[in-house]
C-alpha cells in the first residue's frame, strides 16, 4: 500500500484512465463519449511523464553548460508525450467532425437514438 | 423550480456537464416536448421494445462499471509494483537516455535534449506524427467541406443568417483587441518555433500558438477577410510543401545515415540561432503545417470551408 | 567498426515506406481523381516489385538485416528490421493492394464526389505506407504512431462515400479503434516502465532477464495482455468485433476489400512481430496469455460463423467471415507453437488474397442488382457477370476450405500444428476446425448456389472493363499458388520465423 502512495501519479493516472473509461462506455452522448477517450489518452501521458521524473533533476535544456546525465530528468517520455499529444489533436478532431456529420443527419447526438434510426431506416 | 431541485441533483447535472443556463428546467422542457414531436413521427408505434432495451441497459451499465472497476484494481496493482517515482536508479534511467543527455549536443547540436531526441534520433517517429496530422485535416476536409452530398437547407439559412450577424455585429472590443493582440500572439508564436532547439518548445507549441493567433483575426475580421489572404489552396500548398521538405530531409539523413554515406550537415554552434543542423527547417515546417492545420480546423469546424 | 559497404537493396524498405508517404503528401496537388489512381497504382507496382527483388535477395542469403534510420544504432536511433518474413509480407501487400484497386476503383469514381476523389487516393497511399512501416519496424513506439496513421486513413476510407450510414459505421469503427490504440499505448509505456527500452530486441533481451529472476512479473503480464487486447481490438477480434459489420455494410467495395483483405492484417502482423521479436513464444505460453488468445480465437471462429449463417445480407455475411477467419489466426497464435504460428501466417496470405477478391466480386453483383444485398435479390448475378461469379466461387470453395485452393492449406497446416499439441487443446481444434468449416460452408455454398441459379426475369449482360477482367484472374491465380504451389512459400516463412526468433 505504501508503494501505491509514493507512485501517486501513476495511481492517479491509472485512476483517470479507468475515469475516461466509463465516460466511454456509460455516456450516451457522443461528444462526452469522445472526452472519455480523451482522458484515456491524458491519462497515459500523466503516467509516461510521471515515469520521466527524477527527484532532484531539472528539465532537459542545458543550464549552467553542464553536460551530465545525472543532473538532467529523462527526456525520452516527455518526446513520447509530445508525440503522443499531436496524435491525440489529429485524432479528437476527426471524431469532432464526425459527431458534426451525424448531428446534421440525425439532429441528436445521443448514440441509441441514432442507432435507434438506423435500424428504423434499415427496417423499411 | 430550479430552487426545488435538491443538492444531489443538482451536483449530478453539473458533473454530467448538462445545460447550467438559467431557468434549466424550463428549457429542457420546452426542448424535449419538441424532440418527442419529431421522435413520434418518425418511430410510429414502434416502441414496444423500448421495455426491453430499458432492462438491457441497466444491465450493461451495471457490468461497464463492473468491468472498470475490475481494470482499475487491476491496474492500482500493477501500479505497486511499479518501480519507484522519481527513483534515479529506476531501469528507465539506462544508457539510452545517458547518452540523449551527454553526448545529445555532440551528436545533434541541439540544447534542447528532448527536441535532438525527437527530432534526430528518433526522426522516424516525428515523422509518422506529422503525417497524422496531416491526415487528419485531410480527413476533416473529406467529412466537413460542403458538397452535393453534404449541404441541407437548414443549415444553408443558419450560415447566412451568420452572416447577416457578422455584418450587423460591432464588435468593437474584439476587433481592437485582436489588432493589437493578433501580430503580438503570431510573433510570439514564431519565437517558439525558431527556438524550438534551444528552449522549450518547438513546431508543434509554436505552430498551435501561430494557428490561435489566426483563429482570433479570422473571429474579429469575419471569415470574409481571411479569404483574402487564406484559403484551402493556401494551405493544401504549404501543408504540402512543408512535409515535402520534412521527407526529403529526413529522406537525406536517414539514407546517408543508414548507408554510412558521410556528408553530415554541419552543426554549427550549440545554442546558436542557426544551428543544430536538420532541427531549426525541421521545427519550422512542423510549425507551419501545425498552424495551417488548426486554423484549418477552426474554419471547416464553423463554416464548412476554409 | 566493421566495414560497411553500400547495398542498394537494404534500402529497399526505408525507400518503400518514404515513396508510398511522398505519393500521399503530393496527392493533394492533382486535382483529377484518375490521375490520382495512376498515381497510387504505379507507386504500389514499384513498391511490389520491389519488395520481390528484396525477398529473392534474402532469401537468397538467408539474412535478416536491421537498417538504422539516421545516424544511431539501436538502441538510441529508430530502426527497421527486415528478414524474409517480412519481405514476403510486403510483397503480400503490395499484390492485394494493387489488384483490389485495379479491379474495384471504377466504383470509386461514380461514389465519391468529383473534388475529393484524390482525397480517398492519399488515404489509400498512406494506409499502404503505414502498413509497410508496421511489418518493418523494429521500434514499439513507431508501430504506435503508424497504427494511429492508419486508423484515421482507414476510417477515411470508410466513410470517404458520404452517407449517413457510412457516417455511423464509422463511428462506431473509430471508438473500437480508438479504444485499442489507447489500450496499446498504455500497454507501451508500462512496458517502457519496467525494460527502459522502445526497441524489440532490447525490450526482448530486458524481458527474458526479468523472467529469469521473477522481477515485475504481474507488470509484464498485464503488459502483455493490454497490447494483444488492443491488437485485438483493433483487427477485430470475436468480443470485439462489433463494429465490423456496421462498417463493412455501409461502405465501398474497395474499402470493405483493403480493410478486411489488409488493414486488420496489419494488426496482426504487429502482434506476429511482437510474439517472435519482443514476447518469446515460450512468455507467451509461461504467462498464459497464449490461453487467452487461443479461447477467444477458438469461440471467435465459431461464432463468427454462427452470426455468418444467420445474415441474410451478402457484405455483412462477409464482414462476419471475416471474425471467423480472425478467430483461426488468433488460435493459432495462441498454440504457442511454431507450427501454429506458419499456420497463423499462411492464414493470414490466404485470407487476404481470397477476402479482398469475394468483396470486390459481391460489390459488382451489388451494383449489378442496384444496390439491393439481400441474397434473393442477387439470385442469377453471375450469369450477369461470369468472370465475378468464377471469382466468387473459387473465393467461397477457398473460404470453405476445399483442396487445391488456398483456405484448404492454411486449415491443413492448423491441423498439422493442433497434432503436435496434446489432450484439451489438440480435441478443441480440431473440433473447431470441423464445426468452423461445416459453417463456412453452410453460408458459403448457398451464396454460391444462389448466384449461379436461373434469374427470374430477364437480364442483360454486364459490361466487364478490361481492368477488372485482368485483376479479377490473376487474383483467381494468386489463389491457386498459394493453393497448389505453396512449399517455398512456407519455407521462406521457416526461415523467416527462425531468423526471427533468433536475437540479432
Amino acid at each position: 500500500m505504501s508503494q501505491l502512495l509514493t507512485n501517486y501519479y501513476e495511481a492517479a493516472s491509472v485512476i483517470l484512465f479507468g475515469i475516461g473509461f466509463m465516460n466511454l462506455l456509460l455516456q450516451n452522448n457522443l461528444i462526452k463519449k469522445f472526452i472519455g477517450l480523451n482522458i484515456m489518452d491524458t491519462a497515459t501521458y500523466l503516467f509516461l511523464a510521471a515515469k520521466g521524473y527524477v527527484f532532484g533533476r531539472i528539465a532537459p535544456i542545458l543550464t549552467n553548460g553542464i553536460i551530465d546525465a545525472e543532473y538532467y530528468i529523462n527526456p525520452i517520455p516527455a518526446g513520447l508525450v509530445l508525440t503522443g499529444i499531436v496524435v491525440s489533436v489529429s485524432v479528437t478532431a476527426f471524431s469532432l467532425a464526425l459527431v458534426l456529420r451525424l448531428y446534421k443527419h440525425y439532429g441528436t447526438l445521443n448514440m441509441d437514438e441514432i442507432l435507434r434510426m438506423v435500424r428504423e431506416e434499415e427496417g423499411e | 423550480m430550479s430552487e426545488n431541485k435538491s443538492f444531489w441533483a443538482k451536483l449530478k447535472s453539473w458533473i454530467d456537464g448538462d445545460e447550467v443556463i438559467i431557468n434549466a428546467d424550463e428549457y429542457i422542457s420546452t426542448r424535449e416536448r419538441k424532440d418527442k414531436v419529431i421522435g413520434e413521427n418518425m418511430l410510429g408505434e414502434k416502441h414496444a421494445p423500448a421495455e426491453k432495451l430499458r432492462a438491457n441497459s441497466t444491465l450493461y451499465r451495471v457490468l461497464s462499471v463492473g468491468i472498470t472497476v475490475c481494470f482499475i484494481v487491476v491496474m492500482l496493482g500493477v501500479v505497486m509494483d511499479l518501480p519507484m517515482f522519481g527513483d534515479p536508479g529506476s531501469i528507465t534511467n539506462n544508457e539510452v537516455a545517458a547518452r540523449y543527455l551527454e553526448k545529445g549536443i555532440e551528436e545533434t547540436g541541439a540544447i534542447n535534449f528532448v527536441a535532438g531526441m525527437i527530432l534526430d534520433y528518433r526522426a522516424f517517429d516525428t515523422f509518422g506524427e506529422s503525417n497524422v496530422l496531416f491526415m487528419a485535416v485531410v480527413a476533416v476536409l473529406m467529412l466537413l467541406q460542403r458538397d452535393k452530398k453534404n449541404v441541407s437547407a437548414v443549415e444553408d439559412k443558419e450560415m447566412a443568417e451568420d452572416e447577416v450577424f457578422d455584418g450587423q455585429d460591432s464588435k468593437i472590443i474584439l476587433q481592437k483587441g485582436a489588432k493589437v493582440l493578433a501580430p503580438i500572439v503570431i510573433l510570439y508564436g514564431i519565437y517558439v518555433v525558431l527556438n524550438g532547439h534551444l528552449s522549450p518548445g518547438g513546431g508543434f507549441s509554436g505552430g498551435s500558438i501561430i494557428g490561435a493567433g489566426l483563429i482570433l483575426f479570422s473571429a474579429a475580421n469575419g471569415h470574409k477577410k481571411m479569404q483574402t489572404f487564406f484559403t484551402v489552396k493556401t494551405l493544401t500548398k504549404i501543408s504540402v510543401a512543408c512535409l515535402l521538405t520534412y521527407c526529403g530531409c529526413k529522406s537525406y539523413s536517414f539514407f546517408t545515415g543508414a548507408n554510412h554515406v558521410g556528408w553530415e550537415i554541419p552543426k554549427g554552434t550549440p545554442g546558436d540561432l542557426l544551428s543544430s543542423g536538420f532541427i531549426l527547417p525541421l521545427n519550422i515546417c512542423v510549425g507551419l503545417v501545425v498552424a495551417c492545420t488548426m486554423y484549418g480546423f477552426y474554419a471547416l469546424f464553423t463554416k464548412g470551408e476554409i | 567498426m566493421e566495414h560497411h559497404h553500400l547495398n542498394l537493396v537494404h534500402n529497399i524498405p526505408f525507400f518503400s515506406i518514404f515513396f508510398a508517404m511522398f505519393c500521399g503528401i503530393i496527392t493533394p496537388l492533382i486535382k483529377n481523381g484518375r490521375v490520382a489512381r495512376y498515381v497510387h497504382g504505379t507507386m504500389v507496382a514499384i513498391v511490389g516489385v520491389l519488395s520481390a527483388v528484396l525477398l529473392v535477395n534474402v532469401v537468397q542469403n538467408g539474412e535478416a538485416f536491421t537498417f538504422m534510420m539516421g545516424h544511431f544504432p539501436a538502441p538510441w536511433g529508430n530502426e527497421l528490421r527486415i528478414g524474409p518474413l517480412e519481405a514476403l509480407l510486403a510483397v503480400l501487400i503490395s499484390v492485394v493492394m494493387f489488384l483490389t484497386i485495379t479491379a474495384g476503383s471504377e466504383q470509386l469514381f461514380k461514389e465519391i464526389v468529383p473534388e475529393k476523389q484524390n482525397f480517398y487516393f492519399i488515404m489509400l497511399n498512406a494506409t499502404f505506407g503505414a502498413m509497410l512501416a508496421m511489418t518493418y519496424t523494429n521500434d514499439l513506439f513507431t508501430a504506435y504512431v503508424f497504427i494511429e496513421i492508419l486508423t484515421i486513413a482507414s476510417c477515411t476510407l470508410i466513410l470517404a462515400r458520404g452517407t449517413k450510414q457510412a457516417i455511423v459505421g464509422t463511428t462506431h469503427y473509430l471508438v473500437f479503434g480508438c479504444v485499442g490504440s489507447g489500450l496499446f499505448l498504455l500497454g507501451v509505456c508500462i512496458l517502457y516502465g519496467i525494460t527502459g527500452h522502445l526497441l524489440f530486441p532490447q525490450i526482448k533481451e530486458t524481458i527474458a532477464m526479468l523472467m529469469t529472476t521473477g522481477e515485475f512479473h504481474f507488470p509484464l503480464m498485464f503488459v502483455v495482455t493490454l497490447m494483444f487486447v488492443g491488437l485485438g481490438i483493433k483487427s477485430a477480434l470475436f468480443p470485439f468485433h462489433s463494429a465490423l459489420p456496421t462498417a463493412y455494410g455501409s461502405t465501398m467495395t474497395t474499402s470493405n476489400g483493403i480493410l478486411s483483405g489488409l488493414v486488420l492484417k496489419a494488426y496482426i502482423i504487429l502482434a506476429i512481430k511482437l510474439c517472435l521479436e519482443v514476447f518469446t513464444l515460450e512468455t507467451l505460453v509461461e504467462l498464459k496469455i497464449a490461453d487467452i488468445m487461443f479461447v477467444l480465437g477458438v469461440l471467435g471462429m465459431v461464432m463468427g460463423s454462427v452470426y455468418a449463417v444467420h445474415e441474410g445480407r451478402m457484405k455483412r455475411m462477409l464482414a462476419y467471415s471475416s471474425v471467423a477467419q480472425i478467430g483461426y489466426i488468433f488460435m493459432g497464435i495462441g498454440l504457442g507453437s511454431v507450427a501454429g504460428m506458419i499456420a497463423t501466417i499462411f492464414h493470414v496470405f490466404a485470407h487476404a488474397a481470397t477476402k479482398s477478391m469475394l468483396f470486390i466480386c459481391c460489390g459488382s453483383f451489388i451494383e449489378d442488382a442496384d444496390g439491393k444485398e439481400q441474397l434473393e435479390n442477387l439470385k442469377g448475378a453471375a450469369h450477369r457477370n461470369p468472370l465475378a461469379g468464377i471469382a466468387f466461387t473459387v473465393g467461397a470453395l477457398s473460404m470453405i476450405g476445399v483442396p487445391l485452393f488456398a483456405g484448404f492449406i492454411s486449415k491443413l497446416y492448423f491441423a498439422i500444428a493442433a497434432i503436435e499439441m496434446t489432450g484439451m487443446r489438440m480435441v478443441l481444434v480440431l473440433g473447431a476446425l470441423a464445426i468452423s468449416m461445416i459453417l463456412n460452408a453452410m453460408y458459403f455454398l448457398p451464396s454460391v448456389i444462389a448466384i449461379w441459379s436461373k434469374p427470374k426475369d430477364e437480364f442483360k449482360k454486364t459490361q466487364i472493363s478490361p481492368l477488372f477482367a485482368v485483376a479479377m484472374v490473376l487474383f483467381i491465380v494468386v489463389n491457386f499458388v498459394l493453393g497448389i504451389g505453396y512449399r517455398p512459400i512456407v519455407e521462406v516463412m521457416e526461415m523467416g520465423i527462425e531468423l526471427m526468433q533468433m536475437v540479432l
